[in-house]
């Protein structure tokens, strides 16, 4: 366990050490964090509690999503590329006869990466968001706990998903194409473009239903506590059944690629 | 199968009980390779490549052994089965009584592994991260690691490096951070894959240094790959030569040279252009003939394993000799005459 926790320490560190690239992500999420807002503001002028969210809350949808943007990966951007690349040179070889277990060693430095961006890019579109606008704050104090717990099942779904991604290089070689369809399916249906709840009939079912909606649609609905007692431990339960069978799923890829490596060779 | 593997782990399990059959066993090590090659629009032709066929030798403990050949003979593919990353096609192999790929995390911590051309640091974080992180990933004690990682810094010159993040290291320096974080918890097995590529000649002979000492008091096992012959000549008693997946030859690196007829290469400068030089081999000395004239410039041919001085001392006497130096045969060129002599 010490092992995980000093990887994890490590992918937080190497996050930190690029403090310029930081900076640049926290203004990038705030320019965007604007743009979306004023989209927002004329959407909900428009057609007031679209979605059953108010103008306040739907303005707080935007900056939790910049927030959590670079934390959730939800566009991408965290260890899957070092990992490809890894995977394509052969040096996955290197990783492979260290007593350690591949999967949890990508989880604990994804961990740790998601802890630094969460604080280091997440925390002031947040605030600059509170400042410039009028956006709707949790109104009791357990909100803030429970929605942290919620950003915590996000982060591990994020990696289950990106993991299995990440292990398709094994056969693919070039994972470019298979990085670019998670991307454009994380942006859409994670919610960050539009709240889930606003996608009509079926399509709106569905993507509720995805593993995505774990990383913003969720943690900004317990946020806007829009789920209370039961159903919180519903939403909870929902996101930690995902993260559960796409870590089997990523496990049970992981044994085949490897044994693939192992008898074929790099 | 099972029982076999168990009942052989269990004697060797301290690495003791097997020092007599020799410490790491190949017995007909096989890896074959299916290799699948578009032969037309869909049509797909499958085709072995043995990369290692057939190759049995014992390594005691505390050995040092050269394991050499030319790209592609199936050395990377040994050492990767030695580390149990690749499963065997055939034969089998004991490393201290385990079986690798059966058993890779238990033997991870009973060996290290240092590949040349690849790094086990995080390239964005000091030297230190990674040793924190070598630390728990084998459990090593807290007094013993502090003891290995001042021994390592001070051999390997490390001081100054340790608060240095990975990728702002030279390759020497980055060369030298891998091999300590190789032997923090003290394996008993090193094995070393190009340890001295694309290094400088002080860097070089800074790792030559350091590996020596440690197989003299640790008495670790080393198994060493590379294409540079001195890197050999340094450190090894003993060398294998492997080619197409076979074990060419095994023994003495000056018996490799016979075996070999090797042959080093003196390039003399003389003052003028001089007709080709001819030294008959007699009491004084072996003979010398040249193979290459440019000039004032002379390629003398002799063999490797006689002394250059006297026919040096030869040459000056009978020539208005300028200039010189000695060149080391390579091992392409020393396996292309092995397979010239063999019958």
């Amino acid at each position: 366990m010490r092992l995980y926790a000093v990887v994890a320490a490590g992918g937080f560190r190497r996050y930190a050490t690029y403090r310029t690239a930081t900076a640049a992500g926290v203004f990038t999420n705030t320019v965007f964090g604007f743009i979306l807002a004023y989209t927002y503001i004329a959407l909900w002028d428009a057609r007031p509690q679209l979605g059953g969210y108010d103008m306040s809350q739907a303005l707080a949808y935007v900056w939790i999503g910049q927030g959590l943007l670079a934390a959730c990966a939800m566009m991408g951007g965290g260890f899957e590329d070092e990992l490809m690349e890894r995977i394509r040179t052969g040096d996955i070889a290197v990783d492979l006869y260290r007593p350690v277990d591949l999967q949890l060693w990508w989880l604990a430095g994804d961990l740790g990466r998601a802890a630094f961006q969460l604080l280091g890019r997440g925390v002031v579109p947040m605030l600059a968001g509170a400042l410039a606008f009028d956006i709707a704050l949790p109104g009791s104090a357990w909100i803030w706990p429970a929605f942290l717990l919620s950003v915590l099942l996000g982060i591990v779904v994020s990696f289950a998903v990106r993991f299995l991604v990440a292990l398709s290089a094994f056969w693919l070689l070039d994972g470019a194409g298979a990085t670019q369809m998670a991307w454009l399916l994380g942006l859409f249906f994670s919610g960050m473009l539009l709240p889930l709840p606003l996608f009509p009939g079926l399509l709106g079912e569905v993507a509720r239903v995805l593993p995505w909606s774990s990383l913003l649609q969720i943690p900004a609905d317990v946020f806007l506590g829009k789920y209370t007692g039961w159903e919180l431990m519903e939403a909870y339960a929902f996101q930690g059944a995902w993260a559960v069978a796409l870590l089997l799923a990523g496990r049970l890829l992981q044994s085949v690629a490897t044994r693939r490596v192992v008898v074929q060779g790099g | 199968m099972d029982g076999f593997a168990q009942e052989a782990t269990g004697a060797g399990g301290d690495g003791f009980g097997t020092l007599e059959d020799g410490f790491i066993t190949l017995d007909g090590l096989e890896k074959v390779f299916q290799v699948r090659r578009r032969a037309g629009l869909l049509r797909r032709e499958r085709h072995e490549v043995r990369a290692v066929d057939g190759i049995s030798f014992q390594v005691a403990r505390g050995e040092m052994v050269g394991y050499i050949g030319p790209n592609g003979a199936g050395k990377s593919t040994t050492i990767k089965m030695l580390t149990g990353i690749l499963t065997p096609s055939g034969g089998s192999l004991r490393v201290a009584g385990i079986d690798p790929s059966r058993e890779r995390t238990r033997l991870a911590h009973r060996i290290g592994v240092v590949f040349g051309q690849r790094t086990t640091l995080w390239w964005d974080l000091p030297l230190r991260d990674s040793y924190r992180l070598m630390h728990r990933m084998y459990r090593i004690p807290d007094g013993r690691y502090r003891e290995n990682l001042d021994r390592c810094v001070e051999l390997l010159d490390l001081g100054e490096l340790l608060e240095v993040p990975v990728r702002q290291l030279s390759l020497g320096q980055r060369m030298r951070g891998d091999i300590a974080a190789a032997l923090l918890h003290d394996p008993e097995v090193l094995y070393l894959d190009e340890p001295t590529i694309g290094l400088d000649v002080i860097s070089k002979a800074k790792v030559r240094q350091f590996l020596k000492e440690l197989n003299v008091e640790r008495g670790t096992t080393v198994l060493l790959t590379t294409h540079d012959l001195t890197d050999i000549e340094q450190l090894c008693r003993r060398v294998m030569v492997i080619d197409h997946g076979r074990l060419m030859y095994d023994g003495s690196l000056a018996g490799l040279h016979e075996v070999g007829e090797s042959e080093r290469m003196l390039v003399v400068d003389l003052e003028r252009e001089l007709p080709p030089i001819e030294l008959k081999s007699d009491g004084s000395g072996p003979g010398l003939r040249a193979v290459k004239v440019e000039g004032p410039r002379q390629w003398l041919a002799f063999p490797a394993s006689a002394s250059a001085a006297p026919l040096v001392a030869r040459i000056a006497a009978q020539y208005p000799l300028m200039d010189l130096s000695v060149r080391e045969p390579d091992i392409e060129a020393v396996i292309a005459r092995m397979y010239r002599a063999a019958p």
